[in-house]
């Protein structure tokens, strides 16, 4: 039936000329096809870096003493215990969480699924990813400059990161190339936000009503809507760190500072003010990670439901209510930092009533699983573990958000359980179902569902495993970006539970090859995939796999009603794709 | 399953008009509403000349954010306890500028109802004179830091003036771009409806950075 | 109607991951059951800290009746509606159950999160007692040092310029300045019972933080700032604080000690002090 797809509505144009050359073709390349995998590319790079480092971590962690092969001086120091966990944070936030779900799978589908030929602005797609791309060699480089990599963890608090190589090893060069890095980050999302933005404004197929966007579009657009106005701020402040850091301002650093017996020439700065731009972004960014993967949970969870979204309007008003208040929220990581307690609390009651409409969302995803009809393919159940890790990771927040009860548990390991499960592993899921998915889409093949579905069950089990124990290290008052619980006393009875987490860490991290193996094999050896081997509705599955250079083989689709028609009574088919013209579906006599 | 509610649910589906139409009908499918008509979505480019206005529209949002957070930080820190902070006396030469500026945008104005009258010539004129006055601006800029580093203000010397030299400098940057694309325009632009987007485009953005200055302006006098 | 293959997705997988849910519900409820969490909290010291437990204890019924439902939920779901044969039952949603859950959360949340304002308030909008006892915290790389103002209650001058922790005066007092001559500074924080001590918090270098568990109070030491933090310690024992805001390579090693005495020993401790100076 999909052959009458291509009739009626539909515009035929002149065929897009493919580039010819490699370079053209695969490296500079201005197809949002080609540069969304590039990201795709990067991230899995960059994931592949951080999971090893916190890895390494865990390690030291359990085994502070043991001798690593290919740590200078054998034995982790505490210094290079904190690169990592400073570099580990920064590059999973913004090099993995923030580069796949929206630069990734953002780029390839985004244009795609409104029915558009590319982004709007395809050349300055290309120059947002190899700005990225840069950003990205300048944090890699921080690993082998004097002095090795930052210390000040992924939120770069000054003074720490503002007064150079005096404050601590890591702090010269590489603190320096980390602000460098995360300013050309933001420029290249700016870049990429704008082109997000205008291209789903603009470049929506006939009949594409912002009320029948794939929800998924609507994470990306709220997404790059939030990128458009938090990485400015966080690009602003990081012109000021660094000319605190280089020129001898004192934008963020107060007067009569002793550093290691030397009295610092600055003078009136306010450190809190760093740490209110950050966080102006840095809530924000939180949902930068976490938007797309809601939207592709609710894509797939209704395609292997084979039921429409449950409440899609309120699914997309979530979505917007969560962008907007996301921006009313940062306070909450600085309750104890010196803020105004009653700002404190402002901040707090906004934080509880950010928690309803991600209660929203959740209660719609099990709307949509109830009554359904549902097939367990792999992506299919990382949807489910997403729906299940966020449950899990977000009401951690609501103890969080208040701040008398936060006086506790900041800065300790419920923190990082809280946003591991919620932002960490539930944004990974939303990754792994968005890769299981659209695999077919974008390679031509299918990947491997037994070996998808063993990957699933180790990462499932094992990110539980990790991050469940560790709030009651948090309860216990374990503080995180310790290098060595030993010095407090009251850490050291919790180290069966660091060698539990830390063995569960091992086992999932080691999982993960399941996930690559599948992935290149699949590439190559995969049954090939038709245009629509899940029998979903939107348009992406209006073309080849992999779509050709136009994305739709000269002809336009037009839209004819939403994207969630699954299962619609009378129809003989439990699907009605987006792109059939009423008179071709087939009716129950 | 009562097949007659059912097939209604299907008729109901709005049936799709050609490129450009839109759904104005309701869309039973979804219970949702269209956005209205949706002008040539796509016509004989691949891009709609509005996203290119949209996308200014929206760069300008971002721009924006960036210098508010210069601003916050502006008077956050001013008013900070110990702040250390010693008035800026601004040379006076800013207010030549300032006027420089607004002239350029008045020039500029003109210069788009002279493309507008299809009057060529005097769309060149104009245009021409806006990039001098952009270009005069900038070096007036300039000037006024050579003034400041002559009584030994510099950068690092006082919040004040690290504020002055971030303002300006973020600002000129900015203004620096918008020379290019001036200039882009008088001399590369040559296709017809490119040129008009181009025009409209570069005139939104010089406007800005022309408003902004003045808002820049205003917070360091009155501000200080 | 069309039926399509019959049992298109084999059992063994829906009802392992319902399985998996059920165990997680367990294997939490049981954790919680036990008391574990409790036991490795420690006992408050202050009455602000037993009422934080509370609203702790409060939120955790909350949040944990939502996650045990909605975990079972999932878990039901996804063996109920797995595919047998089934045809999906079609339904876009619903306004009225909308419209109820985003009442009963907002009611939930905002409840929940104006109840836990109070403890909030009783710490950081209030003054401490005229009569609390003053001491400062400072924290540098990576020690803390507590002044004392001594017996004529007041704090002498600091001058960032005298700091010189090799001969002993690592807060940098100023010499000149007669109000500083009696000043004391240790490296552990004694405190009477159940008498309100005021803290001022300070930060010589980068920000560090004070956080003793027992007082369920955590405060940054920002530079730049002298944050107050007042308290009443209401038992006697010996407590750990730690530095809990990342502040450079020794950052882990940098604690100290509450000792929260009787008054006798207290009066005691200033002596010695005092005679030490
Ligand atoms: C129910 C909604 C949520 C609430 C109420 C909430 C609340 C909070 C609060 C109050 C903190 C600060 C804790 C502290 O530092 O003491 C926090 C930290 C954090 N949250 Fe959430 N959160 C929610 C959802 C999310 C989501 C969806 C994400 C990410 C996708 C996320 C990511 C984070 C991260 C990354 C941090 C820690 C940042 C750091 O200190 O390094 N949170 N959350
Ligand atoms: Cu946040
Ligand atoms: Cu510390």
């Amino acid at each position: 039936m999909s052959s009458h797809a291509h009739t009626g509505g539909s515009t035929v144009h002149a065929p897009i000329a493919e580039p010819s050359g490699f370079i053209r073709k695969y490296i500079f390349s201005v197809d949002h096809k080609v540069i969304g995998i590039q990201y795709f590319l990067l991230a899995l790079t960059a994931v592949v870096i951080g999971i090893v480092l916190s890895l390494l971590m865990r390690f030291h962690l359990v085994w502070p003493n043991a001798t690593l092969p290919f740590v200078s001086g054998g034995q982790m120091s505490q210094e290079q215990y904190l690169a990592l966990v400073t570099m580990h944070g920064t590059i999973m936030v913004f090099f993995v969480l923030t580069t796949a779900p929206q630069g990734g799978f953002g780029n390839y589908f985004l244009p795609i699924q409104i029915g558009a030929p590319d982004m709007a602005f395809p050349r300055l797609n290309m120059l947002s990813f190899w700005v990225t791309f840069l950003a990205f060699v300048c944090i890699i480089a921080a690993f082998v400059v004097p002095g090795g990599a930052p210390i000040s963890g992924w939120t770069g608090y000054t003074p720490l990161s503002g007064l150079g190589e005096i404050t601590g090893p890591g702090e010269g060069w590489g603190q320096t190339l980390w602000i460098l890095s995360i300013s050309l980050f933001c420029l290249a999302s700016l870049l990429g936000a704008l082109n997000f933005i205008a291209t789903t404004i603009d470049l929506r197929a006939p009949g594409m009503s912002l009320m029948r966007l794939p929800l998924t579009v609507w994470g990306w657009f709220v997404t790059a809507i939030l990128g458009l106005l938090a990485f400015g701020v966080l690009l602003a402040g990081g012109i000021l760190l660094l000319l605190d850091r280089s020129a001898g301002t004192s934008f963020f650093i107060p007067a009569g500072l002793v550093v290691n017996d030397q009295l610092q020439a600055h003078s009136g700065g306010s450190p809190l003010l760093w740490q209110h731009l950050f966080w102006f972004f840095g809530h924000p960014e939180v949902y930068i990670a976490i938007l797309p993967g809601m939207g592709v949970a609710s894509h797939v969870l209704s395609t292997f439901a084979r039921k429409p979204v449950y409440g899609y309007r309120a699914m997309a008003y979530a979505i917007c209510a969560i962008g907007f208040l996301g921006f009313m929220v940062w306070g909450h990581h600085m309750f104890v930092s010196g803020m105004s307690p009653y700002s404190g609390f402002a901040f707090s009651v906004l934080t509880m009533s950010i928690g309803v409409p991600s209660a929203i969302k959740t209660f719609n995803w099990l709307g949509t699983l109830w009554g359904g009809k549902i097939q367990f393919k792999t992506p299919m159940l990382f949807a489910l573990g997403f729906v299940s890790l966020f449950v899990s990771g977000g009401l951690s927040g609501l103890f969080l958000a208040q701040p008398a009860v936060d006086n506790m548990l900041h800065a300790t390991y419920y923190v990082v359980a809280h946003f591991h499960l919620v932002m960490g592993v539930a944004a990974i899921f939303g990754i792994f179902a968005a890769t299981y998915f659209w695999f077919p889409k974008m390679f031509g093949r299918m990947m491997n569902e037994p070996l998808g579905k063993i990957h699933f069950w180790f990462t499932f089990v094992g990110a539980y495993c990790i991050f469940m124990p560790m709030h009651f290290i948090g309860i216990a008052g374990g503080i995180r970006r310790y290098a060595d619980a030993s010095a407090v006393g009251f850490l050291a009875h919790l180290q069966p539970v660091h060698e539990f987490m830390t063995i569960a860490a091992f086992i999932t991290g080691a999982a993960q090859l399941f996930f690559l193996c599948n992935f290149f094999y699949s590439l190559k050896f995969g049954p090939k995939a038709s245009k629509n081997p899940w029998n979903a509705t939107t348009l992406e599955w209006d073309t080849d796999s992999p779509p050709p250079i136009d994305n739709f083989g000269g002809h336009y689709p037009s839209v004819y009603r939403g994207p969630y028609e699954f299962s619609v009574p009378g129809a003989v088919d439990d699907f009605i794709p987006q792109w059939q013209e009423p008179a071709q579906v087939a009716r129950v006599k | 399953m009562p097949s007659t509610i059912v097939t209604e649910e299907i008729e109901l589906i709005h049936s799709g008009k050609g490129p450009g139409g839109g759904d104005s009908s309701g869309d039973g499918g979804n219970g949702g509403d269209g956005d209205g008509g949706r002008g040539d979505s796509s016509g004989a480019t691949r891009v709609p000349q509005r996203a290119y206005v949209t996308g200014m529209f929206i760069a300008l949002a971002g721009i924006l954010m960036f210098f508010m957070a210069f601003v916050s930080a502006y008077i956050v820190r001013k008013d900070m306890p110990n702040s250390a902070w010693i008035p800026l006396q601004g040379p006076r030469i800013l207010w030549l500028n300032t006027l420089v500026l607004i002239a350029s945008s008045l020039t500029l104005g003109r210069a788009h109802n002279r493309f507008k009258a299809q009057d060529e010539e005097g769309f060149r004129h104009w245009w021409a004179t806006t990039t001098f006055l952009g270009i005069l601006f900038v070096a007036g800029q300039i000037i006024a830091w050579r003034q400041l580093a002559a009584q030994g203000i510099f950068l690092a010397s006082n919040p004040s003036s690290s504020f002055f030299y971030v303002f300006t400098g973020a600002h000129g940057l900015h203004l620096l771009g918008g020379i290019l694309a001036l200039l882009y325009v008088q001399f590369r632009a040559t296709r017809k409806v490119a040129r008009g987007t181009a025009i409209e485009v570069v005139s939104m953005y010089w406007h800005f950075m022309d408003g902004l200055w003045v808002f820049l302006f205003l917070l360091l006098y009155l501000g200080r | 109607m069309r039926i399509r293959k019959r049992n298109s997705g084999s059992v063994a997988t829906p009802a392992l991951l319902s399985l998996i849910l059920v165990v997680l519900v367990a294997i939490t409820v049981y954790v919680f059951a036990s008391n574990l969490p409790w036991a490795v909290r420690p006992a408050p010291i202050t009455s602000v800290g037993a009422e934080i437990d509370h609203q702790y204890d409060l939120t955790l019924a909350v949040t944990g009746t939502v996650f045990i439902l909605s975990q079972l939920g999932l878990a039901f779901a996804v063996f109920k509606f797995r595919d047998h044969g089934q045809r999906a039952h079609f339904t876009r949603g619903s306004n009225t159950l909308e419209a109820i859950w985003t009442t009963a959360t907002i009611v939930l949340f905002l409840g929940l999160g104006l109840m836990g304002h109070k403890a909030w308030a009783e710490v950081r909008f209030t003054a401490p007692a005229p009569d609390a006892i003053q001491v400062e915290v400072t924290g540098n790389q990576f020690v803390f040092n507590f002044r004392y103002p001594g017996p004529d209650g007041k704090f002498g001058r600091l001058d960032p310029k005298q700091i010189s922790a090799s001969t002993g005066n690592p807060l940098g007092i100023d010499a000149n300045d007669p109000a500083g001559k009696d000043d004391i500074v240790v490296p552990t924080l004694t405190v009477p019972v159940n008498h309100e001590v005021n803290l001022l918090i300070r930060s010589q270098d980068v920000i560090h933080n004070f956080y003793v568990r027992e007082l369920r109070i955590q405060q940054d030491a920002m530079p730049g700032m002298v944050i107050p933090l007042h308290f009443t310690a209401n038992t006697i024992g010996q407590y750990e604080v730690v530095c809990t805001q990342l502040c450079g390579l020794g950052h882990s090693r940098m604690h100290s000690y509450l000792n929260v005495v009787s008054d006798a020993d207290y009066d005691a401790f200033l002596k010695q002090q005092a005679a030490g100076q």
